[in-house]
């Protein structure tokens, strides 16, 4: 018994050493290793550049990157792309791993929600304004890329955007005696469908849901850019640093509305089906505000689902929320291989590449004369999503995981503890404030 | 042959026999050493990959820990002394997490050991399709968990199955994972559901290693089945019961990663945080906020708790018992 004491004390002493001696070893080991990498990486060989791109594992983006690529290498001889993929979860792990190797991309593909978390740890350096001048991106692109906007600098630049629009089931509409080719244009009339679309048993247990409803999945964004922006309201003043989404009551009212549908209204219920996206392929779902990166999903795994899209049903104003992934060149890059990445990226952000990126993956052009064109604005399914652009908002997080959680959370705190709204709203409002001071107190 | 090789052996431990002729003793004694140091050095590369891949990075959560660490940071990591674990301390999700991570131990260890003696012991007193039985107990722990955990998921939904007999019976529509005040309930109840088969096989063998002629001379004395059960069987086991306890703690601990993140509904211990387990909350501080410093330091916590609970477990449990 002894013994085995001492052998623990051993342990405990050895680890307390290890703590405190660490100090000055690994801050130099640390250094020496980054800039070791960095130049073995710009030397290349041959006096060829090779750059190294990552973005994460999405079938059709990594077979039209590779085409892109080669396309990209021809055109510009002495230059080579290589790409990395790692799958969506662990993205950001795997980045964050790779950093304190001294190893990592050169352009990197990133959510744009989590682009102030790189900035900040001084992952990316803004794009060279010789190369990408601010009044031609604010002229040509979509004012949602604005999100990226830091410091007065661009950080990153897409080639497509997202919006959020209403699916709906249009043979479950004719069931319930709806018109399938006039979807709801107005909160009311987007309650009044719910409704009629919601099938209940005699004991209250919901069969078929009027509208999906999951905070987790899209609910957040439908609640901050479709439904506050609908109200009248606003998150965030422009500044970005004041939480403003309870100062007008449009606010509340949005949030009222959103969490009508699984209380007074009784259309929906979170987790029904599992998930939102479970629930509208497998039919149990009527209507869902869904993305439309959504639409390869379904092609895919639901090819017999006879459904439509709409734009987002508005009230005051109409609004829907947008999101992009984002390419943008890390801190180290220098030289002549920043000269070929803004070459590799005023390549990825053409008009051709933005028609390709939509033809092929289903994103939408993130340039405005791009997008507009006749022939995606009439696209039965790309139309509403294109349709909602010009009005559509990026939300700037400065926590995209903590933010949705925080909002999930006081959906549930009004959902399962039965919390008056007002006082869970108010809390929202607060505790996305202290995140957004903690954010800015660091500057 | 038997004499010779034993004679070898003698030969390595530095016990020359007396009848041999010293150049031939040399040669043996050469080729033995460079036979163990062979042998040894196979045997140290493991030990190598295991300390350069599993000790010192441990020992370096305790340096991360009191630093402020922003994982996608290339500058310096400012020493900050105990400031992480204040924040951490001041934190109500840390603290909710280590409150839940004890329910999940005790309930979860408990449930595991009870069931799995209780099983074992069924499984002991019968002759006819044991192997029968024993796979049906042992396939859930070989099933994979995520896949356990998304059938759970479809079972205990709404309109899961469940919830229909429910209904039928008469009963109110349950909203389990749904539920705050359920949701932890029903994954400790699908994790010691997954674990009866490993505690089983554990409790099996602990019983085939208690003598018969003990039960013998327990009937001569006019035993009950129930004082048999506690003053034989249930003693003899301790040594089982120890070991099942503090393996099942440290799996629990690393377990309740897995199934909280598939079966809570919004994959990080919801709702309202019900769920959340130590584990999955050092990943979200490490890998969802970047905090290299927080989540060491939520580590290193992690890491004294299960040193604390394992002295007490060894300490508590494990008592001398001679027959």
């Amino acid at each position: 018994m002894k013994k085995w004491y001492l052998g623990l004390l051993g342990i405990l002493l050895l680890l307390l050493l290890a703590a405190c001696s660490g100090d000055d070893d690994d801050g130099s080991s640390e250094t020496d290793g980054a800039e070791g990498t960095s130049d073995e990486v710009t030397e290349g060989e041959d006096g060829e550049i090779t750059l190294e791109y990552w973005q994460y594992s999405f079938d059709s983006k990594v077979n039209l990157m590779d085409e892109l690529i080669q396309e990209f290498e021809e055109a510009n001889p002495g230059i080579k792309v290589k790409q990395t993929n790692f799958p969506y979860d662990q993205y950001n792990e795997q980045v964050a791993v790779q950093v304190p190797a001294g190893r990592g991309p050169d352009v990197i593909n990133l959510f744009y929600g989590w682009v102030p978390t790189y900035v900040d740890a001084g992952y990316l350096q803004p794009l060279p304004q010789d190369a990408f001048p601010h009044e031609e991106i604010e002229s040509e692109f979509f004012p949602l890329v604005e999100a990226t906007k830091m410091d007065g600098e661009y950080w990153t630049i897409p080639t497509a955007v997202r919006t959020l629009a209403l699916f709906y089931n249009k043979d479950l509409f004719e069931e319930a005696g709806l018109d399938p080719d006039s979807p709801p244009t107005t909160w009311e009339e987007l309650e009044e469908y719910a409704v009629k679309l919601t099938k209940a048993d005699s004991n209250g247990r919901l069969e078929q849901s009027g509208m999906a409803w999951e905070p987790a999945q899209q609910g957040h964004q439908w609640l901050r850019d479709g439904l506050t922006r609908q109200a009248g309201g606003e998150v965030l003043s422009e500044d970005r640093k004041e939480v403003i989404w309870g100062d007008d009551p449009a606010g509340l009212e949005a949030f009222k509305y959103w969490l009508s549908f699984p209380t007074d209204l009784g259309t929906s219920e979170q987790g029904f089906y599992t998930d939102d996206v479970t629930a509208f392929v497998t039919e149990k779902a009527a209507m869902n505000v869904d993305g439309s990166f959504r639409i390869g999903t379904l092609q895919n795994d639901a090819p017999d689902l006879n459904y439509a899209v709409a734009p987002l049903p508005g009230n005051v104003e109409q609004s829907t929320n947008a999101s992009f992934w984002t390419n943008g060149i890390t801190a180290k890059v220098e030289g002549e291989k920043l000269d070929a990445a803004v070459k590799f990226l005023q390549f990825l952000t053409s008009d051709e590449v933005m028609e390709r990126w939509l033809d092929e993956i289903g994103e939408l052009p993130a340039k405005e004369a791009v997008a507009m064109q006749d022939k995606y604005v009439n696209d039965e399914i790309y139309g509403p999503f294109i349709e909602s652009l010009p009005y559509a908002n990026a939300h700037f997080f400065v926590d995209e995981t903590k933010e949705r959680e925080l909002v999930i959370n006081a959906a549930n705190k009004v959902l399962m503890e039965g919390a008056d709204p007002e006082d869970a709203f108010n809390e929202l409002v607060e505790s996305t404030q202290a995140l957004y001071d903690e954010y800015w107190g660091d500057k | 042959m038997e004499q010779h090789s034993v004679s070898q052996e003698n030969q390595g431990k530095k016990t020359p026999p007396i009848q041999k002729k010293p150049v031939k003793q040399k040669f043996w004694k050469k080729l033995n050493f460079q036979k163990y140091l062979f042998v040894y050095v196979c045997l140290l590369l493991p030990l190598i990959f295991y300390l350069g891949i599993r000790i010192l990075p441990t020992l370096f959560t305790f340096n991360v820990g009191f630093r402020e660490w922003n994982l996608l940071s290339t500058e310096a990591q400012p020493f900050v002394g105990f400031d992480n674990y204040v924040t951490l301390f001041k934190d109500e999700v840390f603290i909710k997490s280590i409150v839940n991570t004890l329910i999940y131990i005790v309930l979860g260890v408990t449930g595991q050991l009870v069931f799995g003696m209780v099983v074992a012991l069924l499984l002991h007193k019968i002759n006819r399709f044991v192997g029968f039985f024993r796979v049906i107990y042992f396939i859930p722990y070989v099933t994979s968990i995520v896949a356990i955990s998304w059938v759970f998921q479809w079972i205990l939904m709404g309109n899961g199955i469940i919830n229909d007999v429910l209904v039928k019976l008469g009963l109110p529509a349950q909203p389990f994972l749904n539920s705050p005040d359920q949701a932890i309930y029903v994954i400790i109840g699908a994790m010691i559901w997954q674990s009866i088969g490993f505690q089983m096989i554990l409790f099996l063998a602990g019983l085939e290693n208690i003598p018969d002629s003990l039960y013998e001379a327990a009937d001569i004395d006019g035993a009950s089945p129930w004082q048999k059960f506690w003053r034989v069987t249930f003693p003899l086991l301790n040594p089982t019961i120890v070991f099942s306890a503090v393996i099942g703690t440290i799996t629990f601990i690393q377990v309740s990663f897995t199934q909280v993140v598939n079966m809570s509904m919004d994959g990080s211990g919801g709702p309202l945080n019900s769920t959340i387990s130590v584990v999955v909350y050092i990943y979200q501080l490490a890998f969802r906020q970047f905090d290299m410093g927080l989540a060491s330091a939520a580590t290193v916590i992690l890491f004294l708790f299960i040193l604390g609970l394992t002295i007490f477990q060894m300490k508590v449990l494990t008592k001398k018992f001679d027959y």
